[in-house]
């Protein structure tokens, strides 16, 4: 393969997005590993995999959006690399769960998923991910063609699923829920309106 | 000793100074003694060589201490000192555990005074020190369970509530006692938040038989040293079968009254967390299991998840409830 200048450049934007979207899993496995995430390593572990699953949702969210509103086309091409890391983190924020807390005992791990609002939700959001991380390749794209788009919509629900989760775990600081809230709906709230204009023309 | 010549201290009793050096030494590089600071008696509980901060107490406090006996054991191992220091629920402080170890470090503890009032006989605002003039000091060793299913084992100095109770003296209408927290924002950044579902004072309560029991400890210390600020200081509640939220910190005011007093988290989310909050591994908290919990300082592959025992294993209370349907009084 030639290299051009572009395809270098985007080359190296790639690796640097790839790098910098995972030093949060490298920063934590750092703090795990150096014995710095306090007395209760799991419950640590457990909620920033779970923050970093919802921060990297609404920022695929955000690269559509910014990428149509202001024609940044650098945020389209890397969409799918922010929407897969919304997947890892989720995914891992799950296994840390089941290993850390739960420790892989199926009797507390099937009562917690039967048993718990919370749990069901975020579990309903992951799921609705999974598919989207499958059918992100080039491949899948074309073969869906625009089936692609009303599939890959379900990353709305799933950000939804996601929040309700976070609501749900709320003990006394409303913070963080209100600042992913307000994200995750002006990005929706942009889209209704995105989808409105052609109609009326 | 020669004779006719009494000499209250026998020579030989008399540690030269360079032994007295070496075996300070010596404890030092065991771990015994923790810090520059002069620590009370080592018969209680000392923390293990720590680079974190020592809480020696007032003056007045700390011939108390040194003076207190171990009356409670466990064999259990006991959470390290910088876990039981560091890692806190103090919401008053902040939301996360580490914040009230990082912010109240200044928190002012000594003089401190605690009113007592309503259904008794000697109602008043007494200095902490008076309160204490008349109890004795014992070191009891208790778990330590939070309702967030994660549970410790902690040295505690302090007192049966019950002694404090009887020399106050309540009236035969003193059916609760309710305790109520420090309410200070400009010392406490978390009453300050904006964000916070939490209605401050923290209050919480408990049956005059509950407060009467005989586990039911007034804490003023912990590791064989004063309480510090980030675990309640200067006097704590410890009731060791309830969750740890029913153990109010920084007590500046006790009533005894006729009818139940409400409690913080049942303010916040009554079908969440009730009046009892006895720790009760048959009884879920809505949103997560408490059949479990994870004996701190867990780490990432020693999770060290253990059953929970009903009323954390101290079942002589169980009487306290005969007859009660614990599922409805969570």
């Amino acid at each position: 393969m030639v290299l051009t200048s572009r395809g270098l450049s985007r080359r190296l934007i790639w690796i640097f997005l790839f790098t910098s979207l995972a030093m949060p899993l490298i920063w934590l496995v750092y703090l795990a590993y150096s014995n710095q995430l306090g007395a209760d390593p799991a419950k640590e572990l457990v909620d920033e995999l779970g923050q970093w699953a919802i921060r990297f949702l609404i920022l695929t969210l955000c690269a559509s959006t910014f990428s149509r509103r202001f024609n940044i086309k650098f945020l389209l091409q890397h969409r799918r690399m922010l929407g897969l890391y919304a997947l890892l983190y989720a995914v891992l924020h799950l296994l840390a769960v089941s290993t850390f807390i739960l420790g892989w005992r199926v009797d507390l791990l099937i009562r917690e998923l039967t048993d718990r609002p919370y749990i069901m939700l975020g579990m309903a959001g992951l799921l609705l991910l999974i598919p989207l991380g499958i059918t992100s390749t080039k491949g899948w794209q074309k073969k869906l063609g625009r089936k692609w788009t009303t599939l890959h919509k379900l990353i709305y629900p799933a950000a939804m699923l996601a929040l309700l989760h976070l609501v749900l775990l709320i003990r006394a600081s409303i913070l963080e829920a209100i600042i992913y809230a307000l994200l995750i709906s002006l990005l929706l709230i942009e889209r209704l309106f995105r989808k409105r204009k052609p109609k009326k023309r | 000793m020669l004779i006719g010549k009494s000499s209250k201290i026998l020579s030989s009793e008399i540690t030269s100074e360079s032994a007295y050096l070496s075996r300070r030494s010596l404890l030092k590089g065991l771990g015994l003694v923790a810090g520059a600071t002069s620590m009370p008696s080592y018969a209680l509980t000392q923390p293990k060589s720590s680079d974190l901060p020592l809480y020696p107490g007032p003056d007045w406090l700390r011939p108390k201490l040194e003076s207190a006996k171990t009356t409670w054991s466990l064999d259990e191992e006991l959470t390290p000192y910088d876990s039981v220091i560091t890692y806190n629920n103090f919401y008053e402080f902040g939301l996360n555990k580490e914040d009230p170890y990082e912010r109240a470090q200044n928190f002012k503890t000594d003089p401190w005074q605690v009113e007592i009032l309503g259904e008794v006989e000697r109602p008043g605002i007494y200095n902490l020190e008076d309160l204490l003039a008349k109890v004795d000091i014992e070191e009891r060793i208790y778990r330590f369970r939070c309702v967030e299913a994660w549970s410790m084992v902690i040295p505690w100095l302090g007192f049966s509530l019950a002694s404090l109770i009887k020399q106050l003296n309540p009236t035969s209408n003193a059916k609760y006692v309710e305790f109520v927290t420090l309410e200070d924002p400009e010392q406490m950044p978390g009453q300050r938040s904006l964000f916070s579902t939490i209605d401050w004072p923290y209050r919480e309560g408990l049956r005059i038989d509950e407060a009467m029991h005989p586990l039911t400890l007034l804490a003023v210390g912990v590791y064989g040293q004063a309480m510090p600020p980030q675990n309640g200081a200067p006097l704590r509640l410890v009731v060791p079968w309830k969750y740890g939220f029913k153990s109010i910190k920084s007590i500046v005011q006790i009533r005894f009254r006729e009818t139940m007093p409400q409690n913080t988290w049942r303010l916040t989310a009554s079908q969440e967390y009730g009046f009892y909050a006895n720790v009760n591994p048959t009884v879920d908290h809505p949103r997560w299991s408490q059949a479990t919990e994870r004996r701190l300082p867990s780490s990432l592959f020693n999770p060290r998840i253990i059953e929970t025992q009903m009323f954390n294993g101290y079942e002589e209370v169980a009487p306290l409830y005969a007859g009660m349907d614990l599922s409805k009084w969570y």
